[in-house]
């Protein structure tokens, strides 16, 4: 079953086009990674299919449900579709528990009470459990990104968009969040990955598309897009970054 | 190791005895100069031919031990009025910031009402401000006590002070980083939670400082209502200064005043210094 489609997707800021006509399918289930090099649009397009930047041209599928409308209120499609930033963007004011219950209380209205044994469950599944209670600039880089994956997870998304989630991590915390992202696709949580881990991507995509200049180079199984890429550009971005 | 360690007091390394020396050093610089300039002045000044009589005017101790309980009866009203104010200040400042930046085309004349509001209320002298709402409403003709001029020139402070308090409110908005927007909004919020759950609560903490320095203002400004009527200190130094023909209730005044906005002002900076670390 497709979860996600994009048609021809085009997004410019003034002259500048960013995204360039993409097309993507994401099967229910699927995690998706896409690479490229830096300016390439795949943050672009993330925040695209999360509704946070209209979109020009094309259109994007959710369940077979056209969400990119114009004029269609995006906030009950964001409640579906979870999404993680670089920088963490934690809420600093507010404990860890606190950033994690302030959507499920204010969406869908659900009381603290009721709420806090399911965040604690989710805390400890992610090595969290003593952390509830602590502030942002209390934990490290890698709980503070554990806490803001669990933070879209309360929400209960049936798709999340995940934006080079450990660019921002020293290099020995960025296995404990890759642990994360296993855990999620074992559970059959759809997945769209920027990353520049590209031994992760080879693990445990099931597709890879290769950005450039805001279009879709290549895109494959991550057997023929890092065994045997068929386009020069991805060669040359692979030769580049894999040494 | 160890040993050496338990047995007494750590030896002082050549750094931290330099240190100490440098800082001995800068304390006895500071002390002497400090002393030198201040008794300069002291001795200068009364050789100043008319130090005796700015003296017997302004420095007057009898007339100064007479006036102050007074003058304090009377400070007690500009800090009701302060007080009073206050609220209302952040209320209608933080309604007009928020204003400012409503895109409901609905609620575009509100958008514009805030605007002018803000440029006049900021463009317009405190003084200006205070005669004509204090003297212009209640001449009116409206009944006790809606003509009082006590009331209307403490609603030309709020409103002046509102429009400085809501642009402030403003910057303080506008400095919170467009990712945490994005981030509330993925989650799903509707834009007035973001904003109420969010966005404020992270701008007003950072605009504290910059705010407590607008009440330090204000507390002067309420003695801007004495020319309006209210008996409040500057009113009541003024009173004094005619019954006595001496000027030293109008310096008591200002040490009355001073009484209040140093320690302010001081608290205020320690806060600004207190954020300035925690950012960097
Ligand atoms: N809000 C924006 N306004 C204008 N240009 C933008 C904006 N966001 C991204 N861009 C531009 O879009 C291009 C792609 O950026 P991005 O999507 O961040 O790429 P990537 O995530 O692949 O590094 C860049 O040239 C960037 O300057
Ligand atoms: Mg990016």
């Amino acid at each position: 079953m497709t979860k996600l489609r994009l048609d021809g997707v085009v997004k410019r800021f003034g002259a500048n086009t960013v995204c360039d006509g993409i097309d993507l399918e994401v099967e229910a289930g699927q995690m998706v990674c896409l690479i490229g090099a830096s300016g390439a649009g795949k943050s672009t397009l993330l925040r695209c299919i999360n509704l946070l930047e209209p979109i020009e041209e094309g259109a994007i599928w959710l369940d077979g449900e056209d969400i990119s409308i114009p004029g269609l209120d995006p906030q009950p499609v964001r409640t579906r579709i979870g999404m993680v930033f670089q920088s963490f963007n934690l809420f600093p004011h507010m404990t860890a528990a606190e950033n994690v219950m302030l959507a499920p209380r204010r969406v869908h209205g659900q009381s603290r009470d009721e709420l806090m044994p399911k965040v604690e469950e989710l805390f400890r599944r992610f090595g969290l459990g003593d952390r509830l209670h602590h502030y942002p600039d209390q934990l490290s880089g890698g709980q503070q990104q554990r806490v803001a994956i669990v933070r879209a997870l309360a929400m209960r998304p049936e798709v999340m968009l995940f934006d080079e989630v450990t660019s921002a991590l020293d290099p020995q915390l960025v296995g404990e969040v890759l642990d994360v992202l296993r855990v999620l696709k074992e559970e059959g949580m759809t997945m769209v990955l920027a990353t520049h881990e590209m031994g992760f991507a080879r693990e445990a995509a099931d597709k890879v598309c290769f950005l450039k200049d805001g279009r879709i180079v290549e895109e494959g199984p991550p057997s023929q897009i890092f065994g045997a890429p068929e386009r020069e550009e991805t060669r040359a971005f692979l030769a580049r970054t894999l040494k | 190791m160890t040993e050496a360690r338990t047995r007494g007091p750590l030896p002082r390394t050549r750094r931290q005895i330099y240190e100490d020396r440098l800082r001995r050093r800068s304390l006895l610089i500071a002390g002497g100069s400090t002393a030198l300039v201040f008794g300069a002045l002291f001795l200068l000044i009364p050789l100043a031919p008319g130090w005796e009589k700015v003296q017997r005017v302004f420095f007057n101790g009898e007339v100064f031990a007479r006036t102050l309980p007074g003058l304090l009866e009377a400070f007690v009203l500009d800090v009701a009025i302060f007080a009073w104010s206050v609220p209302m200040i952040a209320v209608l400042g933080l309604l007009v910031a928020l204003a400012r930046d409503v895109s409901n085309p609905a609620l575009y004349p509100l958008r514009i009402f805030a605007t002018v509001f803000t440029d006049v209320f900021r463009g317009v002298p405190v003084v200006l401000t205070v005669y004509l709402i204090g003297f212009g409403i209640p001449g009116l003709g409206l009944p006790r006590p809606w003509n009082s001029p006590y009331i209307w020139g403490t609603v030309a402070l709020v409103l002046t002070y509102s429009a400085y308090v809501a642009e402030i409110f403003r910057s303080g908005i506008e400095s919170v980083h467009a990712s945490q927007r994005a981030a509330a909004q993925s989650l799903g919020l509707r834009d007035k939670d973001v904003m109420r759950y969010v966005i404020l609560p992270q701008a007003i903490r950072r605009v504290v400082p910059a705010q407590m320095n607008m009440l330090i203002a204000l507390q002067k400004d309420v003695a801007l209502l004495s020319f309006i009527g209210p008996v409040e200190i500057f009113r009541q130094a003024g009173v004094y200064k005619s019954l006595m023909a001496n000027f030293t209730p109008y310096v008591g005044a200002a040490l009355i005043f001073l009484a209040v906005t140093v320690p302010a002002t001081r608290y205020a900076d320690y806060l600004l210094a207190k954020q300035r670390r925690q950012r960097s």
